[in-house]
């Protein structure tokens, strides 16, 4: 790939997105863009930056850039985190909504695992839950991620990962040599398509919501403008789950750590987010 | 350090799951049938057992059910890995007593998540 090439790519994605994409990884936009080319019918990714150039086609443009916003994913990934968010977070939150709805937002969910598994773990309550209606919400920026993650289908591979067997029999069918998640579990999630660094403010609010995975491959000023989005869309006292080693600078007076596991925060009940 | 049996008529399938278990800390016993695996269980119970399903002498189905009913039988965490895909399948092998399972193909990746699920990392 010319570095002119690696450029334009990176440029687009920071431009687009806020993605921080290093120019000299070339090998990681290759194998990334490669489908994207051929999908277009383009004989090859140069090919593809050369019309982009050309055109400013918004399509293609969108098509690069979500190409590059794809992320790894797996069912329960980091296990103590769903642990704590069944035994603490989740009943807390269905304590404090008690005869309304808990509403959870996966805001970066790639094909889906992670909302499906808190889905999942909200399809199984304890007897002595409270009753309330939990509404579920992924999104992502990548379309085609989201396209996978409504089907409900995943490979013998990804059904492996993170999943453990008993649910995988409980909540899956299998279909030629795809595994579909069940319409119940399927029904119980909504999808959107969301960038992150666009405006977020008439998504109303979440009491738990999930950027794990998605600060650190952001460039470092759209990291502060998605975190105060993030906060604008928490409850008072909703959570957000990050990922380890996340910082909040410059956010410490809305969010504080909460105890349980890394990367867990808590808005600040009395934090107003118009001060 | 924790033991784990594998049982499987591949001696590469054995060398594979050999190298992906030992680099996560388990001592490996390794059976190529079912009434090897029962011989080594009932000389000295290991802490897991990572499980073919067809496999001559016994497959790893009765293995299991004849283990289940052994002095001491209920302790290993047993984690079928096999080729058998259908759901049907994975159920015999729950009802017959499995804690986990693994579906051919797979990768270290996939092993070691298992054996975590099962809480055996």
């Amino acid at each position: 790939m010319k570095v002119d090439d690696a450029l334009l790519i990176s440029q687009l994605c920071a431009a687009r997105a806020g993605l921080k994409i290093d120019p000299d990884k070339h090998y990681m936009m290759e194998s990334r863009l490669a489908p994207v080319a051929r999908r277009d019918g383009f004989a090859s990714i140069a090919d593809m930056l050369v019309e982009l150039r050309a055109r400013r086609d918004e399509k293609l443009i969108w098509a690069v850039v979500e190409a590059m916003a794809f992320g790894d994913t797996a069912f329960f990934r980091d296990a103590p985190v769903f642990d704590h968010l069944r035994d603490q977070v989740l009943p807390a939150a269905m304590q404090r909504r008690e005869g309304g709805a808990v509403r959870i937002w996966s805001a970066a969910c790639g094909s889906g695992q992670e909302i499906y598994s808190l889905a999942m773990m909200a399809a199984d309550p304890p007897a002595s839950a409270p009753s309330v209606r939990i509404d579920l919400y992924g999104s992502d920026l990548n379309e085609r991620a989201l396209e996978k993650a409504q089907s409900g289908l995943f490979t013998q591979f990804e059904v492996q990962r993170g999943l453990p067997i008993r649910k995988l029999v409980e909540h899956f069918e299998k279909q030629d040599d795809m595994w579909v998640i069940s319409p119940r579990i399927r029904q119980m999630v909504r999808w959107r398509r969301i960038n992150l660094v666009g405006d977020l403010s008439r998504l109303g609010q979440f009491d738990l919501i999930l950027c794990r995975y998605v600060l650190n491959s952001l460039v470092e000023p759209m990291q502060a403008r998605v975190l105060q989005s993030m906060v604008g869309a928490l409850t008072p006292g909703g959570v957000l789950m990050l990922s380890p080693g996340d910082e909040v600078a410059g956010l410490h007076s809305a969010l504080r750590p909460a105890d349980g596991v890394p990367g867990l925060f808590e808005r600040d009940p009395a934090y107003s987010a118009a001060a | 350090m924790r033991t784990c049996l594998i049982v499987d008529d591949s001696r590469v399938m054995r060398k594979v799951a050999r190298r992906i278990l030992e680099d996560v800390g388990f001592e490996i016993a390794e059976a190529g049938d079912g009434v090897e695996a029962l011989a080594w269980c009932r000389a000295a119970m290991p802490d897991a057992i990572l499980l073919d399903w067809h496999m001559p002498v016994m497959n790893g189905l009765e293995f299991l059910k004849h283990l289940r009913q052994e002095p001491g039988g209920d302790i290993p965490t047993v984690v079928f890995c096999t080729v058998e895909n259908d759901r049907a399948r994975i159920m015999d092998a729950l009802d017959a007593g499995a804690d986990e399972y693994i579906m051919k193909p797979f990768d270290g990746e996939i092993i070691t998540s298992k054996f975590a699920q099962a809480g055996l990392v």
